[in-house]
């Protein structure tokens, strides 16, 4: 069961990946405007605010644990320049 | 296996097709921060403490400098060493370097890290590429990383054994709405060499049906996984923050897992508390046992606790101090946090086996709770 979901999620980002493909040939105008990121850029909807006490935590668990990888978090915030 | 290595060759050619594709967008350099971490952990009569201190700095306006220097400090008497071994003191440190270099809307990342006890070395290797596509919307990242382990024991100084890991790794960070941003991850793991503790040892029943025994465990010299990530993290319609995961992992060893995370952040004035619930449930490898029937069961033989059918439930409680938000000292910010966490580690076939008088097979399974503090202080400029 637990190998079935594995395969859904990575089909999911899967998907997502050729629609960010295919929307990139439609030069698709972003639909939040930097003007409308105030919250994303708010420190608390930052995916990780403590680098070093995220990856404290990750090597807590892996330490006792089977399952490792595809913790980590790429971006978060507002993507504002 | 099949499954994880279509899916990998997928997603990659997905990426490919992704980046080709896109138009580039401006991002930005990691904040220039430090951070000093103590960190402990408590449980199962093991306590490892120490240090972890994290340096970043810009070098010029497309460079980002890191330097990490971590330290676990360990005193062990945990159920594996009190029933085969004797209660150990240790030491690990790690040191780690990364260079980030910016140029357009590319970051290409470089690390290195190395860290040594008295019986093991590991030294790894990485680099990641991350694109911003889209109106910075779309933060597509791709990573591979290479690690070269030597395990040795302290019982034999000839004894020295090497493990090979690499591990491929994609993420999307996603911008939804102004309100929602999501985060898609898939990496793949694997490992070649001695993959084993050298000091562990599976049980197995004696011919009496009434005693047991030990032997050294034995595992495969290879081993790969693959784990699937979805995580998120939504704005209330008041300034609070809700945030989710799940994760699905397998591997060729038979070992499958979920976890799930569900936390809130919530602001008030100068600081900022969180809170999170996390639940891991693993079902155990091919060749785990807690008790073989006989001598040399089978190929390979593993009771390592970690490899056993068993969930965990973790608890989180953290709070942040936001101490000069308009300038502390040199610098421009100053936060104080502390987080604790407690953890519950339920087994569902992994014996207790300080139990006397029962037979073997008989014992309660093994349960434990653990204690996670950690207390940090970050400076920016």
């Amino acid at each position: 069961m637990h190998r079935k979901t594995t395969q859904r999620i990575a089909r999911v980002a899967l998907a997502l990946c050729l629609v960010t493909a295919s929307a990139a040939c439609s030069n698709i105008e972003p639909w939040v405007k930097p003007y409308e990121r105030d919250r994303l850029a708010d420190p608390i909807m930052f995916l990780d605010h403590d680098p070093v006490s995220t990856s404290y935590m990750y090597h807590v668990f892996e330490s006792r644990e089977g399952a490792r990888g595809a913790e980590g978090v790429v971006g978060g915030g507002c993507g504002c320049n | 296996m099949e499954f994880a290595m279509r899916n990998r060759l997928l997603i990659i050619i997905g990426l490919i097709a992704t980046l080709w594709t896109a138009t580039a967008e401006a991002a930005v350099l990691p904040d220039e921060r430090t951070d000093l971490l103590y960190h402990r952990y408590e449980g199962d009569n093991i306590t490892i403490e120490g240090p972890s201190v994290l340096i970043r700095k810009n070098v010029g306006k497309s460079v980002s400098v890191s330097a990490n220097y971590y330290v676990d400090m360990i005193t062990s008497a945990s159920i594996d060493v009190v029933t085969t071994a004797s209660p150990y003191e240790e030491e690990r440190k790690q040191g780690s370097i990364g260079v980030d270099y910016l140029r357009g809307g590319t970051m290409m990342s470089f690390g290195l890290t190395r860290s040594t006890e008295s019986d093991f070395e590991a030294e790894t290797w990485s680099l990641a590429v991350s694109q911003n596509l889209f109106g910075d919307l779309t933060t597509v990242t791709i990573a591979y990383s290479l690690g070269d382990d030597v395990v040795g024991m302290s019982t034999d100084e000839t004894f020295a054994r090497d493990v090979a890991r690499q591990a491929y790794g994609i993420g999307i960070s996603q911008i939804f709405t102004k309100n929602l941003i999501m985060g898609f991850n898939f990496e793949a793991i694997t490992d070649e060499g001695f993959l084993r503790n050298p000091y562990r040892s599976v049980r197995y029943l004696n011919d009496d049906g009434t005693t047991y025994s030990y032997q050294s465990e034995r595992y495969p010299n290879t081993r790969t996984s693959s784990a699937a990530s979805i995580s998120g993290r939504y704005y209330l319609p008041y300034r609070a923050a809700i945030n989710g995961q799940v994760r699905g992992f397998s591997d060729t060893w038979g070992i499958t897992s979920m976890t799930y995370e569900l936390g809130y952040t919530h602001p008030w004035r100068d600081f900022t508390f969180s809170t999170r619930v996390r639940y891991y449930t693993q079902d155990q490898a091919d060749f785990y046992s807690d008790l073989f029937p006989r001598f040399d069961f089978q190929n390979f033989l593993a009771r390592d606790k970690e490899l056993s059918t068993f969930t965990s439930t973790t608890f989180r409680a953290a709070v942040a101090w936001d101490i000069g938000t308009d300038g502390f000292g040199p610098f421009s910010k100053a936060r104080l946090t502390a987080f604790w966490d407690h953890i519950l580690f339920d087994y569902e076939n992994f014996s207790d086996l300080r139990v006397e008088g029962v037979l073997p097979g008989e014992e309660p399974n093994f349960t434990f709770e653990a204690d996670v503090i950690q207390l940090l202080f970050s400076v920016w400029y």
